[in-house]
């Protein structure tokens, strides 16, 4: 007996207007009479926003200048942020020695790309950011060679960066284990992780802050100082540390049993099953949340104004008390934000991509 | 090799395997079969300690299976096993999951188990695959990785837990070669499975269970054409139509 061959049909292109960007604008935009309107009158909304905003910024601004240009300008007096850069990037930093901040924060930015760019193995890679804290810290701080600088002297973006690059490194380390802690199977270890966060997120931030700099040195012997910004910088990582251990407890719980299982009966032991199988894949899931743990924590690094620390944001409206410059607030905080968002969006970015690289593996 | 003595479980009130005995010799193939909630798939997974028993001994190639953490691994590092569901690490390439017992629970260094790895891919066909992730293989081809990647492990003793049940029709026989032709090689093999077919080819010994007990224990040969139990015959009487 003879049998006669399946061949499967050809696949055929789609119908012609089923594709291109005309298309696309047409069916997202202008589909039918409600979308139309819908179309326009945003476009209008946008226009009437933009338009006043666009001349504040660029059309009547002022880019070179002094004080009193500005005031005849009606825009932005960006000149005034121009005239004090030093101040919003290094604060009350000694000027004369201001080459230790900024190789500090080229370091950073060269650590961020290699990270971002994946040059390097994990391992590697957190090798890399334990040394640039360490190595960013003796070069601002000073000592060992260096002319020492307290810390009631550091200030601007590099003490926001200090404080949330630092805060990040130990937050997401410490979250992972108080979320093992507390799955763990032994009562004591779950219950004092347990405590540990649900302590801390019951209390907002800004009484942590208040309560590392005024009750820590209470519990510290006689002998031990810490700096201001040392204790503050304790505080935040607590309060991260809670939240990012429930992220990572999610993602814990989510994954499958049968992986524990599977690691187990490969004869793995606990550690060598969270640390190759089971975290590696619950990180990798809350990415997302955990990413934006790293945002939420960098600006909320801001609150440390309460306890007169000069950040960031704290120095931007410092420069606003210029006698010089007066009446520039708003260009100030616009600045101090434009630099935020491009932060945080670049943080965010980054974990698109991460996510990306994931997913691929699942298809 | 494997000593069960009077092995009880309870999930809470409920009594899981009651006074199970049972003995295993070195090359010897048990399929154990029964309906589902018999209490099969929890025997095969006290062997490794998957689950714990409350009462009775288990003996593993000399080892008494109880609270002592070394025991534990020691018996996992020489029992391999397969599960319904594969569970192959999503995070590593097919190879990686190959390597990762080899070269951390065994300490090979890496390029030996690579080595190693790559000839069992090649035993159960699926060489070429080794850089994809296991979401992108057939359950078919996922269930033959976690195969060898418990073979890769060299362990003396299988433990199958329902390999094909969660497989499409036609990726069973794919599966079910692989696993005859470890039976063929004198590989000690437990295996808890619906395929009756692959049970008669390649069984010393017939296990059935239901209610958590051990109902009746004979060759494939009168199993099937002589039981003992009516138990054993009306189960029969379903799954071979």
């Amino acid at each position: 007996m003879t049998l006669s061959v399946f061949q499967p049909a050809p696949d055929l292109p789609p119908p012609p207007g089923q594709t291109g960007l005309w298309r696309f604008v047409r069916e997202h935009f202008f589909k039918d009479a409600t979308s139309s309107v819908l179309t326009v009158l945003g476009l209008l909304f946008i226009y009437s926003i933009a338009e006043p905003l666009f001349s504040w910024f660029f059309l009547d601004a002022v880019f070179v200048g002094d004080a009193k240009t500005c005031n005849q300008a009606d825009g932005a007096c960006w000149a005034f942020v121009g005239s004090q850069v030093k101040l919003f990037l290094f604060g009350p930093f000694p000027r004369d020695i201001l080459w230790r901040p900024s190789l500090a924060g080229g370091l950073l930015a060269a650590v961020f790309a290699v990270t971002a760019l994946r040059l390097v193995s994990v391992r590697y890679m957190v090798l890399l950011w334990c040394a640039l804290v360490l190595v960013s810290y003796w070069l601002i701080g000073g000592g060992y060679g260096l002319q020492p600088v307290p810390s009631t002297k550091w200030g601007g973006l590099m003490l926001t960066l200090l404080l949330a690059v630092v805060g990040i490194l130990f937050s997401v380390p410490i979250g992972i284990m108080l979320a093992l802690g507390r799955r763990s199977k032994f009562g004591t270890i779950s219950f004092l992780s347990t405590a540990i966060i649900e302590g801390t997120r019951g209390i907002p931030l800004i009484t942590i802050i208040f309560m590392a700099t005024i009750l820590l040195p209470l519990f510290l012997s006689d002998g031990v100082q810490l700096g201001t910004v040392f204790r503050v910088q304790i505080g935040i990582i607590l309060f991260s540390s809670a939240y990012i251990a429930e992220v990572v407890r999610g993602g814990l719980q989510s994954i499958n049993r049968g992986q524990h299982e599977a690691a187990n009966a490969l004869g793995l032991s606990y550690w060598q099953t969270t640390g190759l199988v089971i975290l590696p894949q619950a990180l990798a899931k809350v990415l997302s949340p955990l990413i934006g743990r790293c945002i939420a924590l960098l600006k909320d690094t801001t609150l440390v104004i309460v306890i007169g620390l000069l950040d960031f944001l704290g120095i931007a409206k410092a420069a606003a008390q210029n006698p010089e410059w007066l009446g520039f607030e708003a260009e100030a905080l616009v600045f101090t934000a434009a630099v935020f968002w491009v932060m945080c969006f670049g943080l965010s970015r980054y974990g698109r991509s991460l996510e990306k690289t994931g997913a691929e593996k699942n298809h | 090799m494997i000593e069960l003595i009077d092995v009880n479980k309870w999930y809470g009130h409920f009594h899981a395997l009651k006074s199970i005995n049972l003995s295993i010799g070195k090359g010897e193939r048990i399929v154990v079969c029964g309906p589902s909630g018999s209490g099969k798939s929890t025997l095969i997974r006290c062997i490794n300690r998957l689950e714990v028993h409350q009462r009775g001994k288990i003996i593993v190639d000399g080892v008494e299976l109880n609270d002592q953490m070394q025991n534990i691994m020691a018996v996992r590092r020489e029992v391999g096993m397969c599960f319904q569901q594969f569970n192959l690490f999503s995070h590593l390439t097919i190879l990686d999951n190959l390597i990762l017992g080899p070269v951390w629970v065994r300490e090979m260094p890496r390029r030996q188990a690579v080595n190693l790895a790559m000839s069992f891919l090649e035993r159960v066909g699926i060489a070429d695959q080794q850089n994809k992730y296991p979401g992108q293989l057939s359950g078919g081809q996922q269930q033959r990785v976690a195969i060898a990647r418990s073979l890769c492990m060299s362990p003396k003793i299988m433990l199958f837990d329902e390999p094909t049940s969660s497989l499409d029709p036609e990726m069973v026989k794919e599966v079910l070669d692989v696993m005859e032709e470890l039976a063929r090689e004198g590989l000690t093999m437990i295996c808890v499975t619906h395929e009756m077919g692959f049970a008669r080819s390649i069984a010393d010994r017939m296990v059935f269970m239901d209610g958590g007990e051990i109902v009746e224990e004979s060759p494939p040969s009168e199993f099937f054409s002589n039981p003992k139990m009516d138990r054993t015959l009306s189960f029969l009487n379903q799954i071979l139509h």
